[in-house]
């Protein structure tokens, strides 16, 4: 049976990964193959690798990461941040990526999706939508890293990116993100039903029992989360076992 | 060993390429035919389209140089798919190296409208039947990505359960396949992987 996907982000700043870790036998804490390699034998299923790198030679970092982790890591890998051209792209692939994910770029050109759906498949395009639930009810995109809200509505743009092109949606909920409170189980469940493409929830992971009630009641394929594997409040092991117990269909 | 990796119009070859390097296999990216008709191992990777795969196969006389070869020879994904008979992406004649045909998921006989496709993640192998399975217990993981299976049939060495159960591998003669992506497939895929770099005709 297919299992449900747990997958840790790394975030990546000039080739290095940007909030501290917990992780004291690792020689270099600060190196995104290493931590990722760890990750990859301790159990994650897939690794995502964003880059908030903000320089010019932004892109020949990210594409040299890419390939050093293609060279030492055995599992799936995403890399996404500041993603906007079908070149781009190209280069990431090349260089050993399994997928990227695009985020603001898409949203400003929603053709790139359908050009990358083209020319390299569906399956390796990711799309990430950073989403806040307003006083109204309804779930927003937000752009640039949740810096600038849109009027467009979550499941709106979701379902033009799948229709495009889109072979996987990572949402992120802003309202959860950080907050260890659960992840947001209502739009993650909504997405989930509507599309015929896997859903990775992301925000709000905190303790073993979020991950349980994201894939049961939240229907996610996968779910996302940094910091508390980092400082290893949750050991991935561990998350797997319970999963398991809980008769969550897992990879041990 | 002389291992060569077919070099064509689909995806996933680096990865492929620095999996047999982690597990201390020298490989070779290539499409010359003269060096995969000498090579000791073959290995036909893939992540694509399938009709646009074989037209450009065709154009370079690859598909009669495939279909020839004498040694091992390993279809990973679309290599696998296109090692098959028929091919339901954009209806397309294939090698007909495996008798068996390679179908839709959306068109499976009890498939329901919540379905996802492409199959995306990691599913067990069961009823493993091949040296390449040497050392994999049966029900282990392994990564797919794909939205056409091939169907059970003779040649089937390895089933996984997507909706309907499907083969995850094929066996004829000098000719292996797997559906799956051993070189993502984390240590089971490394053993298999080595499985076939140890494989003698």
């Amino acid at each position: 049976m297919l299992t449900k996907r747990i997958i840790p982000c790394l975030d990546i700043k000039d080739g290095r990964t940007v909030k501290g870790t917990n992780f004291v036998n690792l020689r270099d804490a600060g190196d995104p193959v290493e931590l990722g390699a760890l990750y990859a034998k301790q159990g994650a299923d897939e690794l995502v690798f964003l880059d908030i790198t903000a320089t010019v030679e932004k892109r020949k970092t990210l594409s040299e990461l890419a390939n050093r982790i293609s060279h030492h890591i055995n599992i799936p890998f995403t890399v996404g941040g500041g993603i906007s051209s079908v070149q781009d792209v190209s280069i990431l692939l090349q260089n050993g990526a399994d997928k990227i994910s695009v985020n603001t770029a898409a949203y400003k050109n929603p053709q790139l999706i359908n050009q990358l759906a083209k020319e390299f498949g569906s399956q390796c395009v990711v799309l990430a939508i950073d989403t806040k639930k307003e006083a109204d009810g309804e779930w927003y995109v937000y752009l640039n890293g949740g810096r600038t809200k849109t009027d467009t509505k979550c499941t709106d743009w979701a379902r033009q990116a799948v229709d495009l092109g889109a072979g996987e949606i990572l949402l992120t909920s802003m309202n959860h993100d950080g907050t260890k409170q659960g992840f947001a189980l209502d739009i993650t469940r909504d997405l989930s039903g509507q599309l015929p493409v896997p859903v990775i929830a992301s925000g709000g992971g905190g303790t073993m029992e979020h991950f349980v009630t994201v894939f049961e009641e939240g229907k996610a394929d996968a779910a996302l989360a940094a910091s508390i594997f980092h400082f290893k409040e949750i050991d991935i092991p561990d998350l797997k076992a319970f999963l398991k117990e809980k008769a969550v269909e897992v990879r041990i | 060993m002389n291992l060569v990796i077919i070099k064509y119009n689909a995806g996933n070859i680096q990865s492929v390429l620095y999996a047999l390097d982690r597990i201390g296999v020298q490989a070779k990216v290539t499409d010359d035919v003269a060096e995969i008709q000498q090579a000791d191992k073959v290995i036909f990777p893939g992540v694509g389209e399938a009709s646009s795969a074989m037209r450009y196969l065709k154009e370079r006389g690859l598909d009669i140089v495939i279909k020839n070869l004498k040694q091992p020879v390993l279809g990973i994904c679309l290599g696998m798919q296109l090692m098959c008979r028929f091919s339901e992406e954009n209806d397309v004649d294939c090698l007909n190296i495996f008798d068996e045909d390679v179908k839709y998921f959306g068109k499976a006989a009890n498939v329901d409208n919540r379905l996802k496709i492409p199959q995306i993640g990691w599913n067990n192998i069961y009823d493993l039947k091949s040296p390449l399975f040497d050392n994999v217990p049966q029900n282990s993981y392994t990564y797919f990505v794909h939205s056409y299976y091939a169907a059970l049939g003779e040649h089937t060495i390895a089933t996984t359960n997507y909706v309907i159960p499907y083969s995850s591998a094929l066996h004829k003669d000098n000719f292996y396949g797997t559906q799956f992506h051993p070189e993502k497939s984390a240590g089971v895929g490394e053993q298999i992987l080595k499985n076939f770099a140890q494989l003698i005709n």
